[in-house]
């Protein structure tokens, strides 16, 4: 490729296209200008190249520099005029809806599951032959939900063929519509048992248009979703994309495949992950759904780290606004309230939230408002890592061997894979996290909702950015890193807590010593039940000695003394004594003591007049 | 941002509007430009796909799938009545034949002989559409619809349960903000749209299911009372399916709140007068809103465009409802828009108007919090 020194990217979401504008400076890039225009996909537009090119004109309008020709992005860059190249996300029109389907809903179904979620697909439902629906439901169901493309799956390579071309019977039954253009057939992807391949041709080929692609399961005790995940990601811009309005137009001005929103930002987060060889959990809660993703290192059988695993999942009815009243249901009124120091009535609180239900776009003006929102995102938070975490159990790519005995494990553990004491990096994304009015109150949402263990660096995107970042990171990683750690990411803080010991509220649970670069030394100690700042400079280093006391694990083991590097952040460094899980007194009394205490030790809401 | 942004409900005394009514799927249309429909009539008509049901035949036979095709009386096209014999055994003694009946009418669609399945599909599903309101077809979608256009009063709810009715409004409140008393809703009420101007509490929807209504129009519900209504809590506001026995539209929101005059004013206006509903709701990219429409086909020259639920700019004297506390509810007029960004009490640097409200007190509120209320 050629010189790549100024590129447009745009973001289509469903209700906002989002435009940056990235420049060489020297030898680094950075994000320059940001834009953003209703996006136009739906009536009275249909088109989503008008709301691109409006976000593309605020873009010029406040750089200065000529990015249109008319309706014709000027590549390359010449000067103050044109761009390298262009590059696009989407998920507008709802994203990239799939259905998936496998013989055992714990074993083929739930890795057709995490294929579909890896590809930045919403999974609508996961249809297997022990699913417990009778036949004609299935077909019902598969007839009513409309999906953009069917994963079909089942059996591993020489298994059983009968069982999955049963699965395929149904799809042929139900004769299923695709959402979009109504004059072509909806994509079905068969990637099961490849014995069945023919059967499968035979009952679904005429009825749809049918790939086939690799086994997710070749053998039990091994996942291969690569290449089925390829396949969705070439038949969303043949198929899905090209059929949506307007965007058969914005594939031929992209330099580089449109991908799904979701996918591009696992695609940063392993970039980073890679580069930086950490542990990565990251999340995205939006109006509607929240976006959990992960990239874990494992040990192999050999004992070895092996190749890091990505996982990505989608609450679908988790969210801040469209939802909201969802997280109130599934999380229950009394985990929603725990959170909240302020004195309020039930019927009241439920009818407030049903009013942002119905009219999403408005914003707390009050304090006690704001108070309400960001104890149900904890919550939403809190349900969306656990249902990530009993998904992200998979096995991975084609490099890691399982015992059968792992096998079984995993169904009945579902958990392997997230642990809180190794991740190195939790960040945040969406409107309640980068947008909330203190850095410290997005800090406390994390803190409160993941529960991270052992030393945690937390970080927040600024201004979504990861999306632009992710479909960057496939044409050149360098920039994509670089925007990333320089304009997309704000370090919150690193996060210190120890865990596994008990006691009584108030005893040490670990002392610890920090030394600065050029300054004095910090000696403390930290009591169980408390949570403290220390309000270092954003970007301090410094290396600090945890001392845990008997039976608190800090990372290095029960009691076990752990030298490390931490990094404040734009809030500082945070001690959290709480232990896990953080506990809350039953009594409402001591329990509102008790947040308003920690509320007031990050300085969350009180004079407000500062910032963070 | 490039194009600023107000939502808005549309409340007007004459609307000229067009509704699209199409099949789910290809189909005939009954009638063609210029016809002039009511409101119960069948425009489009179509006939969806029966249900399937499967049979595992070969277990009842005790055969293997791949002997399927060979036990088969039926072929894959042939028409079956439920109890016609579809399969049987071929014993050397008669007592021993084992035999499988088809369990629905219908159609034999196919015969496997990998899974030993065989399905059949029920006869096809009719499937109306009906023109929702009187008016004239104004376009016609080939195969698949009609374009109705009407005139008459429009106002858009901001959430509503309950599919299509219709029938003759009628209003039971006085004034607004008087909530709807279950006593005031008697047996006149049967097949028509019960009307208040307040709260409307589980009490006295259910009162107007009991005597017939149609439907119920009130200002606002308390959530609990939506629940009680439902049978389950709300999660997303996805609605328009629901089995309740009757449509209910809110005009305002959730908890004890008035109905905008100008909101109650038309309605009062229409008591006796045909109105068609719709309680769906869609509150998700591309937002649907509840409708009440009351047709007046006489008026003279239209005033309205063609075009519900159009937003656009904001400027000062406009019409505006405040939607999020702590003035949630109510009703005033765009004092003046601030330009520079304001930090309200909890601490976000937003931008804000000042509202001038009915009593003339002012006030300061965030952009988004407010919504205009479009004549």
């Amino acid at each position: 490729m050629g010189k790549l020194d100024v590129v447009i990217a745009t973001d289509c979401g469903s209700t906002t296209t989002k435009a940056i504008l990235i420049e060489r400076q020297g030898d680094i890039y950075r994000q320059t200008c940001r834009g953003e225009a209703p996006t136009t996909v739906e009536a009275p537009f249909e088109d989503v190249t008008r709301g691109v090119l409006n976000a593309i004109q605020e873009i010029e309008e406040l750089s200065g520099r000529q990015i249109l020709d008319g309706e014709r992005i000027i590549t390359p860059a010449d000067g103050m005029r044109g761009v390298d190249i262009y590059i696009s996300t989407s998920s507008a029109g709802g994203g990239l809806q799939m259905m998936v389907a496998g013989v055992v809903e714990s074993m083929t179904g739930e890795s057709a599951q995490r294929c579909a979620l890896g590809a930045g697909a919403i999974v609508m439902d996961v249809l297997a032959a022990n699913d417990g629906r009778l036949p004609h439901e299935k077909i019902e169901r598969i007839r009513n939900l409309r999906p953009d493309m069917v994963l079909l799956s089942g059996g591993t390579d020489g298994g059983t063929i009968s069982h999955v071309v049963e699965l395929a019977e149904y799809v042929a039954a139900a004769d299923p519509r695709p959402r979009f253009g109504t004059g072509f057939q909806l994509p079905v992807i068969f990637a099961g048992n490849r014995d069945a391949r023919s059967e499968v041709e035979r009952v679904l080929g005429d009825r749809t248009t049918l790939h086939q692609s690799e086994n997710i399961r070749p053998v039990l005790e091994r996942e291969n979703l690569a290449p089925a995940r390829h396949v969705i990601h070439d038949l969303f811009l043949e198929h899905v994309m090209a059929q949506a309005p307007g965007y058969r137009e914005l594939m031929s001005w992209t330099g580089a495949p449109i991908m799904p929103t979701p996918a591009a930002v696992g695609q940063i987060m392993q970039t980073i992950a890679r580069r930086q060889n950490i542990n990565v959990l990251g999340v995205d809660i939006g109006g509607a759904t929240t976006d959990v993703f992960s990239v874990f290192s494992t040990t192999g059988d050999d004992g070895l780290s092996a190749e890091p695993v990505f996982n990505r999942t989608v609450s679908a009815n988790l969210g801040m606004s469209y939802s909201i009243s969802n997280v109130l249901a599934e999380a229950t009124m009394a985990n929603v309230m725990r959170w909240i120091a302020i004195d309020i009535e039930e019927a009241d609180l439920r009818d407030r939230i049903k009013n942002k239900m119905i009219r999403p776009t408005t914003i707390p003006q009050m304090l006690e408002e704001l108070q309400i929102e960001q104890g149900v995102a904890r919550e939403a938070l809190r349900l969306a890592l656990i249902q990530h975490r009993a998904l992200a159990v998979g096995l991975k790519g084609v490099q890691t061997e399982r015992t059968l005995s792992d096998v079984f494990e995993q169904a009945a553990s579902g958990d392997s894979l997230i642990d809180m004491m190794a991740l190195d990096l939790l960040v945040g994304s969406g409107g309640v996290l980068s947008h909330a009015p203190r850095r410290s109150q997005t800090t406390a949402m994390l803190i409160d909702a993941f529960q991270p263990e052992g030393v945690t660096q937390l970080a927040v995107d600024s201004i979504f950015m990861m999306p632009h970042l992710g479909v960057l990171a496939s044409v050149d990683e360098k920039a994509a890193t670089d925007v990333f750690e320089r304009d997309c990411i704000v370090y919150l803080g690193t996060c210190v807590a120890p865990v596994g010991g008990s006691g009584k509220t108030g005893e040490a649970c670990v002392t610890y010593n920090l030394e600065v670069d050029g300054a004095s030394g910090v000696d403390g100690s930290l009591r169980y039940g408390d949570l403290e700042v220390i309000p270092l400079a954003d970007g301090v280093e410094g290396e600090m000695v945890l001392r845990p006391t008997r039976g608190w694990d800090v990372g290095a083991g029960a009691g076990q003394e752990l030298r490390t590097q931490v990094r404040s952040g734009v809030v500082g460094l945070i001690l959290d004594g709480r232990g896990r899980p953080v506990h809350l007194p039953d009594d409402d009394d001591a329990r509102r003591e008790c947040v308003t205490r920690w509320n007031q030790a990050l300085g969350l809401y009180a004079d407000t007049g500062e910032e963070a | 941002m490039a194009h600023a942004y107000t939502p808005g409900l549309r409340v007007t005394r004459d609307a000229v509007l067009r509704r699209t009514r199409r099949l789910p799927m290809q189909g005939k249309v009954l009638g063609q430009v210029g016809d002039t429909v009511q409101r119960q009539q069948v425009v489009a008509r179509t006939e969806l796909p029966g249900n399937v049901r499967t049979m595992n035949v070969i277990n009842r036979l005790g055969i293997s799938a791949d002997e399927l095709p060979t036990f088969m009386l039926k072929s894959e096209g042939d028409a079956v009545r439920k109890g016609d014999v579809i399969a049987a055994t071929r014993p050397l003694i008669k007592w021993f034949k084992t035999v499988v009946e088809a369990e629905i009418e219908g159609t034999l669609e196919s015969i496997s002989s990998v899974t030993g399945q065989v399905l059949l599909r029920e006869p096809p599903l009719p499937v109306e559409v009906l023109a929702y309101v009187d008016g004239s077809i104004v376009e016609v979608i080939a195969d698949e619809g009609v374009v109705v256009e009407t005139r008459g009063a429009f106002v858009q709810g901001i959430f509503g349960v309950g599919d299509e009715t219709c029938g003759p409004l009628h209003m039971i409140s006085d004034g607004p903000g008087q909530d709807l008393n279950p006593d005031a809703i008697d047996a006149q009420c049967a097949g028509h749209i019960v009307v208040g101007s307040g709260l409307a509490s589980y009490a006295a929807i259910d009162k107007a299911r009991q005597v017939g209504a149609s439907g119920v129009i009130g200002a606002g519900i308390h959530d609990s009372d939506l629940r009680q209504l439902l049978g389950f809590d709300l999660g997303v506001a996805i609605t328009g399916a629901e089995d309740i026995g009757l449509t209910v539209i809110l005009t305002e929101g959730f908890g004890r709140i008035a109905m905008a005059r100008r909101t109650f004013d038309i309605l009062a206006h229409c008591h006796g007068q045909q109105a068609s509903l719709s309680g769906a709701t869609q509150i998700r990219a591309g937002v649907m809103r509840p409708e009440i429409i009351v047709p007046d086909l006489d008026r003279e020259s239209p005033t309205d465009d063609v075009k519900a639920g159009h937003s656009g700019g904001m400027g000062e004297g406009n019409a505006l409802r405040v939607i999020r506390a702590p003035y949630f509810g109510r009703i005033g007029t765009v004092g003046r828009l601030i330009a520079d960004l304001q930090q309200v009490e909890s601490g976000a640097s937003v931008r804000v108007l000042e509202v001038e409200f009915e009593d003339g007190t002012r006030a300061v509120v965030p952009r988004a919090n407010v919504e205009l209320i479009e004549e």
